[in-house]
C-alpha cells in the first residue's frame, strides 16, 4: 500500500512531467462565474502562470489568456451577461486574446449553438457549430483516448465527456483538431482560441495547459514585438 | 491504485494508452464525480413542476431537482414521502436543458434503479424522504448513475463516498429556512478534514475508527487535504446571505430547497442566489443583490424541534 497518496498527481500513471516553466511571466484567467475553474487553477499555477479569476470587467485587465471551464453554460452565460463581462469579453477575444473553452466554455466561444434556450447570452466568436449534450444525459458520460493534432509527441489524450458537446460543424477559418472513431469532431482550433468538447482540467495530464500556456507566450511575442517566445520556449 | 472498492480513475484509461485508444468507458469514477465537479459554484434549486424548472433554469440555477414536494411541505403534511411520480420526472427532464436530479429514499435500490432507467443525471438518496431501510444505505457503486448523499460529519460523509457517492451535501435541516444546522454540518467535515492533515501517519487507523470512516479514505484525505469528492450545502438555505455564508466556510456550491419556491418572489430570490453564490467574498455584491428580493420563507427554530421531527438524524 503506497504511503496515502492515492490520488496524487504525481503517482498516477497517467502523469507526464512537463515543463514547469510553460507558464513563467504569462497571467492567465480563468472565467469564475460557475463550474470547474479551480482545476484550471490549480494546474496552471503548477505549470507557472500567475493565474487570476475573473468574475467582474476589471478582472480582464492584462491577461495574455483566458480558460472558459466547464460547467452550465446557461448559468455561465447569465452571469457574464448580468455583470458586464460579456461584451469586453467578447472585444477582448476579437482582438486575438488566446482562449481555451472546455465543454460549456466552447459552447460559449462558438458563432452557433444548437438545442440552447432562445436568448442565452453567448461569446459567438469561434468559427464553430456546437450542439449541447449532444452525447445524451449524464448515464451516457465517458471517457476515452483521443489524438490531438497540433498537441505534441503523438501519443493519446485522456478526454472526459460530461454530458458533453459535439462540434458539428467547422467554418473555414476553423479546424479539427481531435475526432472520436465515429468522425465527432471534439476538439477545433482558429488561430489563438481552442474548443474541446472535453476536460484536460479534470485529468491529471497537463499537456493540454502547457500547450494553451505555448499559444499565450507566442502570441505575447508577437505582439509586444519580443523574441521572448522562441528563447524561453524549447 | 485503487482505493476501497474497485473503482476506475481516468489515468488507468491513459496507462492502457496505446493498446486501448478510443474504447469508451461510462459511467467511471471520473466521470460520475465529474459531472458534480460542473456543478461547482452554482445552486441547485429544488423543482416540483415544470414551470418551477424553467424559472429555476432562468434565474442560472446550475441543475434542479425534481420532487412532489418541498421539504417544507413535506413537514406539514407528514405521511410517508417518497420518490416522485415517474411522469412528473420526465416533464422535469424534458422541460429545462440542465442537469436534472431526483431523490430516492434512504436504502430503497429499486427507487433509484427507477430513477436510473427514467435517465436523471444524478440521485440524491436522501433523508428528506423517509427511510425504506434504517440500517443500510444503497450500494451506489451498482450503478451507473451518479449519487449525491448527505452529512452531518466526516465519518458519515466517508462512510457514503465508500459506498459509492460521487458528491457529498451538508444534510442540514431541510424545509426549515434555518441554516444553523447546515452550518454545523459542513464546519464538522472540514473541522475533521483539518484535524486529520495535522495528525502523524500512526494515528490514522485509530481515527478511522473514531469516525466510522474506511481508513483508506482517510489516508487519502491525510495526503491531500480535501474530500475525494465535491462537497455542497443543502438544508436550510433561505438568502443569498446565507448562500454566501456556505461558500465562505468553504463549501463548493449549494442546495436551496424550500428556500426559494416557499419565499415571496421565487424567481427574483433564485437569481440573488445565484449572483451571491458566485461572488460569495464580494459582499459589496451580495448586498446589492439581496435588495427588493421580497420576504424569504418563514424559517422554523431547530433547537426547540422536537427530536422526532428532525430530517438529519435519519440515515447514519
Amino acid at each position: 500500500m503506497p504511503t496515502g497518496t492515492l490520488h496524487s498527481p504525481s503517482t498516477q500513471p497517467g502523469w507526464r512531467e512537463t515543463s514547469s516553466l510553460a507558464g513563467q511571466g504569462l497571467t492567465i484567467g480563468v472565467l469564475a462565474m460557475q463550474g470547474a475553474f479551480v482545476e484550471h487553477v490549480r494546474i496552471l499555477a503548477t505549470l507557472g502562470a500567475t493565474v487570476r479569476e475573473v468574475r467582474l470587467p476589471r478582472d480582464l485587465d492584462g491577461l495574455d489568456g483566458i480558460i472558459l471551464p466547464g460547467g452550465e453554460s446557461t448559468t455561465i452565460g447569465k452571469l457574464l451577461e448580468a455583470w458586464g463581462v460579456l461584451a469586453p469579453l467578447r472585444s477582448a477575444i476579437g482582438r486575438g486574446l488566446p482562449c481555451w473553452g472546455t465543454c460549456a466554455g466552447a459552447i460559449l466561444m462558438a458563432r452557433e449553438v444548437l438545442d440552447t434556450l432562445p436568448g442565452q447570452p453567448l461569446l459567438s466568436v469561434m468559427d464553430i457549430s456546437v450542439r449541447r449534450n449532444a452525447f445524451g444525459r449524464q448515464v451516457q458520460s465517458f471517457e476515452t483516448m483521443i489524438m490531438i493534432d497540433g498537441m505534441d509527441s503523438g501519443l493519446p489524450f485522456p478526454a472526459m465527456f460530461i454530458r458533453a458537446p459535439k462540434i458539428e460543424a467547422v467554418g473555414p477559418d476553423a479546424r479539427a483538431i481531435a475526432v472520436l472513431e465515429d468522425g465527432t469532431i471534439v476538439a477545433a482550433r482558429q488561430g489563438n482560441w481552442l474548443a474541446t468538447s472535453f476536460h484536460p482540467e479534470l485529468t491529471s495530464d497537463t499537456r493540454f495547459h502547457a500547450w494553451f500556456l505555448d499559444i499565450a507566450r507566442a502570441n505575447r511575442g508577437q505582439n509586444s514585438g519580443l523574441t521572448l517566445a522562441s528563447t524561453a520556449m524549447p | 491504485m485503487t482505493t476501497i472498492t474497485d473503482r476506475p480513475v481516468v489515468s488507468e484509461a491513459s496507462a492502457n494508452g496505446a493498446a486501448g485508444a478510443h474504447d469508451r468507458s461510462e459511467s467511471t469514477w471520473a466521470v460520475k464525480r465529474g459531472l458534480a465537479q460542473m456543478l461547482k459554484g452554482g445552486v441547485i434549486m429544488d423543482v416540483v413542476t415544470s414551470d418551477q424548472a424553467k424559472i429555476a433554469e432562468d434565474a442560472g440555477a446550475c441543475a434542479v431537482m425534481a420532487l412532489e414536494r418541498v421539504p417544507a411541505d413535506i413537514r406539514k403534511s407528514g405521511g410517508v414521502a417518497r420518490m416522485s411520480d415517474p411522469d412528473l420526472i420526465r416533464a422535469i427532464c424534458e422541460s429545462v436543458t440542465i442537469p436534472v436530479m431526483a431523490k430516492a429514499r434512504i436504502g430503497h435500490f429499486v427507487e433509484a434503479q427507477v430513477l436510473e432507467a427514467l435517465g436523471v443525471d444524478y440521485i440524491d438518496e436522501s433523508e428528506v424522504l423517509t427511510p425504506a431501510d434504517d440500517e443500510f444505505h444503497i450500494d451506489k457503486h451498482g450503478f451507473k448513475v451518479p449519487f449525491v448523499c448527505g452529512c452531518r460529519d466526516l465519518g458519515e460523509a466517508l462512510r457514503r463516498v465508500g459506498e459509492g457517492a460521487a458528491m457529498i451535501r451538508t444534510k442540514g435541516e431541510a424545509g426549515t429556512g434555518n441554516v444553523v444546522e447546515a452550518v454545523r454540518h459542513a464546519r464538522a467535515v472540514l473541522g475533521e478534514i483539518r484535524k486529520i492533515r495535522s495528525l502523524p501517519v500512526e494515528e490514522l487507523m485509530t481515527e478511522a475508527k473514531r469516525l466510522g470512516a474506511p481508513y483508506e479514505l482517510i489516508r487519502e484525505i491525510h495526503s491531500t487535504g480535501v474530500l475525494p469528492v465535491v462537497n455542497f450545502a443543502a438544508g436550510g438555505i433561505a438568502t443569498p446571505s446565507d448562500a454566501a455564508l456556505m461558500m465562505q466556510i468553504g463549501v463548493d456550491g449549494v442546495f436551496v430547497g424550500s428556500g426559494i419556491f416557499k419565499s415571496e418572489n421565487p424567481a427574483k430570490m433564485a437569481r440573488a442566489i445565484v449572483m451571491a453564490t458566485t461572488h460569495f467574498r464580494d459582499a459589496a455584491i451580495v448586498a446589492e443583490v439581496s435588495r427588493g428580493v421580497g420576504e424569504p420563507m418563514r424559517g422554523l427554530e431547530v433547537a426547540s424541534m422536537p427530536a422526532g421531527e428532525r430530517l438529519a438524524s435519519r440515515g447514519w
